[in-house]
């Protein structure tokens, strides 16, 4: 399923394992227009990849200090990777190609725009987050 | 030297940022840009740099204090509403500070390596110098102190015979709460004052960890 049909789902997570931002979308590299093409079924698959990977990754951060936690679970041939902030907000990919650096730089944006979102003092930590911002952030890289 | 970093001024000044007026008087000053419109333009560390006045500081920490002691109902309560306001402060700066470490950003797993991060790097990004000592109680595993000789949020606070046990502090043991809520090493963060014949001011943050953080630590060691 590689090439210009490369779709991903992303999600935040917040510290009670609830999401606060969802967003799918395609590829924006090889002429990609950036329409998610997951098939009907894949799409709430998507959420239960990303669901059952919550388990990996507590187990995963206490090994590492780092914050981007590369793939962390796999299931088929659909990856899930993870970039864990400093509040414990998780931010999840689910991909079908790995590609570390990519998502990293995604990751880096989108961490950037959450803390901007968090400087708000009108948000709080686990609220849900309405802006579209984020998918600027996978046009550039992704 | 006690000044505030300006990324502090922000959520401490509550929910009553002046976009309005900041853009009407100057066109385009540290805060606010006429090009730029929404948060996400503006870059974050615009203001790492910049400093607020310690008398802005005090004005403003004084009027909180104020505002907090309109709803409570003693010095518990009072220290309390304190703590939640640093909370908010606290959850917002961890995330500013690893941001701005970039890729060298390092999430703490141990006790030791989270104090000493709260002691030195938050300490030293808030108020431009370190804790003055962190210590381990020898009674209890599960307590730790910070101590600051001279709080800077202390420096215009004189408190009433009636209200003693009351230290303002409470508001950076809110900030250090909310680093270790953040780290997932949930504890309980409160100031006292404990006064040496050199510091009359100096304040303690004692730091007493639930039990499943200690718990998590030993199997660390184990394994």
């Amino acid at each position: 399923m590689a090439g210009s049909s490369t779709s991903y789902y992303f999600v935040i997570i917040g510290t009670k394992d609830n999401p606060l931002y969802e967003a799918e979308f395609g590829t924006f590299k090889q002429g990609g227009d950036g329409v998610p093409k997951f098939r009907e079924e894949q799409r709430h698959m998507n959420q239960f990849i990303a669901h059952s990977s919550l388990d990996c990754i507590e187990d995963l951060q206490w090994a590492s200090k780092e914050m981007y936690l590369k793939a962390v679970d796999k299931f088929n041939n659909t990856w899930v990777s993870c970039f864990l902030t400093g509040g414990n907000i998780k931010l999840l990919l689910v991909h079908d190609a790995r590609s570390d650096e990519p998502i990293r730089q995604f990751f880096t944006d989108v961490y950037d725009m959450y803390c901007k979102t968090l400087m708000n003092p009108f948000y709080e930590v686990n609220m849900a987050i309405r802006s579209q911002i984020f998918k600027a952030a996978a046009k550039k890289y992704l | 030297m006690n000044r505030e970093t300006s990324p502090f001024r922000t959520p401490s000044t509550g929910a009553s940022p002046t976009p309005k007026h900041a853009s009407l008087t100057a066109s385009t000053n540290l805060r606010y840009s006429l090009t730029r419109k929404s948060i996400y333009d503006r870059h974050l560390n615009r203001t790492k740099t910049s400093e607020l006045s310690k008398s802005a500081f005090a004005f403003l920490f004084g009027e909180m204090v104020q505002h907090a002691q309109k709803k409570v109902y003693g010095v518990q309560d009072l220290e309390k509403k304190l703590n939640q306001h640093g909370y908010a402060v606290g959850q917002r700066f961890l995330e500013l500070l690893l941001w701005r470490d970039g890729r060298t950003a390092k999430r703490e797993t141990r006790i030791l390596g989270i104090l000493q991060f709260i002691s030195h790097s938050l300490y030293r990004a808030i108020f431009q110098k370190a804790a003055d000592t962190l210590e381990k109680v020898r009674e209890n595993e599960d307590e730790y102190m910070i101590s600051d000789n001279d709080p800077l949020v202390n420096a215009y606070v004189s408190v009433p015979k009636e209200m003693s046990q009351l230290n303002c502090g409470a508001f950076i043991a809110g900030i250090i709460e909310a680093v270790l809520d953040g780290h997932c090493f949930p504890a309980k963060v409160t100031a006292h004052t404990a006064p040496s014949e050199l510091w009359p001011g100096r304040t303690v943050f004692l730091i007493k960890f639930e039990p499943d953080v200690l718990e998590r630590e030993a199997l660390r060691v184990g394994g």
